[in-house]
């Protein structure tokens, strides 16, 4: 079934960005991490045997054809729901939070492969759907039910984080689709009743005190308003050119907190500066951009749905990472796709360029 | 192909990636905006703030410069102290911490929280010393529970010691911690909160020199607070040491000489006005200060009616009582009003206008010349010239003597005393002088008050014939290594004008207090060397034939001023008693101690001689 169309179609620009972005992710993971104890295996090399596992992954995705999953999308949504709600029921307590659950052999994240599966549920959904004026309230019922049990699940969790975005990439594609202002505005009106519930009876106290750290820092400069701080110290004293290579003293004194993985970037802005910054901003808002544009080169509405899905799960990531690095988000535990430490990040991140290339390279099949 | 291309929704998908591809780059720009701010405009301030993470300071206490006598010996000095100090920000658990220390040290829980507060303005990991002066048991028992007070640092640092006890507190000082006031005066503009500064005595006055430049080490550490490396390092000086002009062993038997009896002594060089010994009764123990205060113990300084917290010699302000006499005879022999050969009758009391002013001695002296006059002290003789001089031309003649006005010795706060004119009168009171009170000031009554230094000075003055030397306790400033930064050497004032048969006369009448039957002053004197002198008696209230024990604060004062050798001058001393009663019996033997001491010191009298028997004719003396 391989045909040879595929490989000269194959999409190397962004497998090329993707591998320039992971790579400048190592060098930062071997600095933010030099100052740790030894360890047997060290922190950028596991990240690399991450990358490739991810890319195996990846290339997995791509080498089958995405419409398959046109078949399997319900059926995947089925099945994450059905481990988050078990997750919830016989999950792992970890730090105050249940998010793993043990299957057999080895443990999952059931929240992490919802980002994936609702990106295909709704582009399922949509991609049967006429939509001549935008959603109305009426059409928009049935997909926020499909967005709204996964979300609420993740948030019971709780992973706050991870619930919002579900609920951004979602969104993102319902904008996509075209929702009509009126439907809009009922909804926002809807949300301010709901917000203001869900501030007063879902969000625990942990998670209430970031959001006031976030708009003030200074309240407890040593606990829970420490990160930002740091953060913003970390980056903004790297000034034009940063400190260098492994001389960031944020860093390296480990005065930033989770430095390899939530706050990887805060260590990079540090050594490199705001040219450092511009470089990787640039590599990454490319990087969306590029997603959007398989959406909007592909030729069927299922594929396009996909690609603004991923395209909208990669830019989410990275806007919500880097606002909280600098200060502009409060502290929510998403990580920066291919650049912070950690396997089940990559493993997201990769399978959606998997999918995106897999879209790319079969744009001229019909 | 260009066919399939509208399979996207309703045709606008395209349009809405575009959208979205806009919505995309403004996230970013507004991602890159914040970064250009963070990076680019307010770099330097979070800069700053990532150098004060890592970088700490650790100040290094300079010693403080020694202060020493004029032979070189130690009067004050220096030993290591070890103190307890928190860094707020690396504590973990205050509360724990208090009552750890609070227990390990034996300290109230609210006194330590009170320092804790207190630094609360500090800057950033600023040690905040919570108790110092701890002991030797104590600190070991901290550094083997170190894991249990994280944030605590033991320090060394230098504090005073005093070798010799109590011995010259006042002159010497104390340290304490700054104030909140005296940082923010000028005088103190490079100090921290908790440093220490002399807070009286030569401790004060020459802190300037005494006081080291404060050293630092500026520390990189890491998140935890644990020391990496040191970035820099700036020494500490060691300031300066104050050798003073006072002499060591002769500031002890001035001290000793009083027992318990509250007064001051000062003994001056005659020919430069070197400050030989400058003692003021009861002492404290200046040692106290600078710690923790037993409040048992600052209560019994409060309380005790001999005010041991006074520096008596400085700024006690005595009337002179008959040791004014000196002066008053001065201004009449100028005056011409009187010459040796004047003779007056005293029948024991002199009748002017309405009143009566009565001679101490009720019996009356008869026919009394000046020598008699000084000799015997008779009043009668002085109320008449004072009458005959007025008011304005003794106290002309006591400026001469630097009567009147602070010395400038080199001590703060230094008092100036009274000598009263009828414009000096007007001004205070808006009164006219009366007549009568000129007569009260010729026998230093009255108005008139003298602090010790002055009486010892003028002695001085009188002794070497005129010359005004500025009296002075501090012969040199000499550097860490020995190196004379600054010298004092002898520095004349000024000159008395007065002539020299004057003087001539006054001090053949001085010899005769001391010398010659019926002399008042005759416990002062030494067999081997010839001394002279004047007593005097100073009334504290007046009391009118009152019967029985008279109470301690109401009694007169007992005065003594004097020289030695009778034929070429080396020292002048004023000797007073707050209380004593007498000056010949009270005051005077402690002039004569110390004189004897100030000879035997310079080889004149042997040491161990016998004292010599000089009661004989002087049992009964008594003076006004």
């Amino acid at each position: 079934m391989f045909d040879r169309r595929l490989f000269t179609n194959f999409d190397w620009t962004l497998l090329a960005l993707v591998l320039l972005i992971t790579g400048f992710g190592v060098v930062n993971i071997y600095s933010a991490t030099s100052s740790y104890r030894d360890m047997a295996t060290p922190y950028f090399l596991k990240q690399i045997y991450w990358i490739v596992a991810g890319l195996v992954l990846c290339l997995t995705v791509c080498s089958l054809d995405y419409h398959m999953l046109e078949d399997f999308a319900y059926w995947l949504y089925g099945a994450v729901l059905l481990l988050l709600v078990l997750v919830l029921v016989a999950g792992k307590t970890s730090m105050g939070a249940t998010r793993w659950i043990h299957l057999g052999f080895f443990s999952i994240q059931p929240s992490e492969p919802m980002k994936i599966v609702i990106i295909m549920t709704f582009a399922r959904f949509f991609s049967r759907y006429p939509t001549f004026k935008g959603l109305t309230l009426k059409d928009l019922a049935y997909p926020l039910l499909l967005l709204g049990a996964p979300a609420l699940l993740i948030m019971k969790q709780p992973d706050l984080g991870t619930a919002i975005l579900v609920v951004l990439i979602a969104g993102t594609m319902l904008l996509f689709v075209g929702v009509r202002w009126s439907s809009l505005a009922s909804l926002f009106a809807a949300a301010i009743p709901i917000l203001y519930c869900g501030w007063r009876f879902a969000l625990h106290d942990y998670q209430k005190n970031r959001i006031y750290n976030f708009l003030n820092p200074d309240l407890d400069p040593q606990g829970s308003g420490y990160h930002i701080i740091q953060s913003k110290i970390a980056v903004g004293s790297g000034a034009t050119f940063g400190k260098g290579f492994l001389h960031g003293t944020q860093s390296q004194l480990r005065f930033l907190p989770e430095q390899h993985t939530d706050f990887a970037f805060s260590v990079f802005g540090e050594e490199w500066g705001f040219v450092g910054c511009f470089v990787m901003l640039t590599l990454y808002l490319f990087l969306v951009l590029w997603g959007l544009g398989i959406a909007k080169r592909c030729n069927d509405r299922f594929g396009s749905l996909l690609a603004v899905g991923v395209s909208a799960m990669l830019f989410w990531h990275i806007v919500i990472n880097m606002g909280m690095v600098i200060g502009l988000f409060p502290v929510v535990g998403v990580p920066l796709p291919f650049f912070s430490y950690g396997g089940t990040s990559m493993v997201t991140s990769m399978v959606g360029v998997g999918i995106l290339l897999n879209i790319s390279m079969r744009r001229f099949m019909f | 192909m260009k066919l399939q291309q509208n399979i996207l929704p309703e045709g606008d998908g395209g349009r809405r990636i575009i959208w979205l591809s806009i919505g995309a780059f403004v996230m970013f720009f507004l991602l890159l905006s914040r970064l250009w701010y963070l990076q680019v405009v307010d770099t330097d301030n979070l800069l700053d703030q990532s150098e004060s993470n890592r970088l700490r300071f650790v100040p290094v206490a300079a010693p403080r410069g020694a202060i020493l006598d004029r032979n070189g010996k130690v009067l004050v000095s220096n030993t290591p102290s070890f103190s307890v100090a928190v860094i707020p920000q690396d504590v973990k658990n205050k509360e724990q911490l208090i009552d750890n220390l609070a227990r390990y040290l034996n300290l109230d829980r609210k006194e330590i929280e009170d320092k804790w507060n207190k630094g609360q303005g500090r800057a950033k990991y600023y040690p905040l010393v919570i108790a110092s002066g701890i002991s030797r048991d104590q600190m070991e028992f901290l550094e083997e529970n170190r894991l249990a007070l994280s944030g605590v640092n033991i320090e060394m640092k230098p504090v005073r010691a005093y070798p010799n006890a109590q011995l010259a507190s006042h002159l010497l000082g104390y340290l304490a911690e700054i104030s909140e006031e005296e940082l923010g005066a000028e005088r103190y503009k490079d100090y921290n909160a908790g440093d220490y500064t002399g807070k009286s005595g030569i401790e004060r006055s020459w802190e300037s020199f005494l006081h080291g430049t404060d050293g630092g080490r500026q520390i990189e550490v890491d998140a935890r607070g644990r020391f990496l490396r040191t970035v820099e390092e700036t020494g500490s000086s060691v300031g300066n040491s104050v050798v003073l002009t006072i002499d060591l062993e002769l500031q002890k038997v001035a001290e000793q000489a009083f027992g318990d009896k509250a007064g001051a002594a000062v003994a001056i060089d005659v020919n430069s006005g070197e400050v030989l010994a400058f003692a003021s009764n009861p002492g404290f123990d200046p040692a106290l200060f600078t710690g923790r205060m037993p409040p048992d113990k600052w209560k019994e300084y409060l309380e005790d009616k001999r005010h041991p917290l006074e520096n008596k010699a400085l700024k006690g302000m005595y009337p002179p009582g008959s040791t004014f006499k000196i002066i008053t005879a001065i201004a009449g022999l100028e005056a011409g009003l009187i010459d040796p050969h004047t003779t007056i009758d005293c029948p024991g009391y002199y009748k002017f206008g309405n009143s009566t002013f009565k001679c101490w001695d009720k019996k009356g002296h008869g026919q009394v010349d000046l020598k008699k006059a000084l000799r015997e002290s008779c009043d009668v003789y002085f109320y008449k010239l004072a009458e005959r001089l007025g008011v304005d031309r003794i106290a002309a003649c006591a400026k001469r003597f630097g009567l009147g006005a602070p010395l400038g010795i080199g001590l703060e706060n230094e008092k100036g005393g009274i000598i009263p004119t009828q414009e000096w009168k007007l001004k205070r009171f808006g009164k006219k002088w009366f007549q009568g009170e000129t007569l009260s000031v010729g026998i230093g009554q009255g108005y008139v008050l003298t602090t010790p230094v002055q009486l010892a000075s003028m002695m001085a003055t009188v002794a070497n014939e005129g010359i005004v030397y500025q009296p002075h306790l501090v012969k040199r400033i000499v550097d860490s290594e020995g190196k004379v930064l600054k010298e004092f050497p002898p520095q004349v004032t000024g000159r008395s004008g007065i002539k020299p048969e004057t003087y001539r006369l006054v001090k053949e009448g001085l010899l005769a207090v001391v010398n010659e039957p019926h002399g008042t002053g005759s416990t002062a004197r030494l067999s081997e060397v010839k001394v002279a002198g004047k007593t005097g008696t100073s009334q504290v209230v007046k009391l009118r034939d009152s019967k029985g024990e008279v109470p301690y604060q109401f009694r007169d004062h007992a005065l003594f001023v004097g020289f030695a050798p009778y034929d070429k001058p080396e020292i002048a001393v004023a000797v007073i008693i707050e209380h004593g009663e007498h000056g010949g019996s009270a005051a005077a033997p402690i002039a004569g101690k110390l004189l004897k001491a100030y000879f035997e010191g310079k080889g004149v009298i042997r040491k161990p001689v016998p004292k010599p028997a000089s009661t004989s004719d002087s049992e009964e003396t008594i003076d006004n």
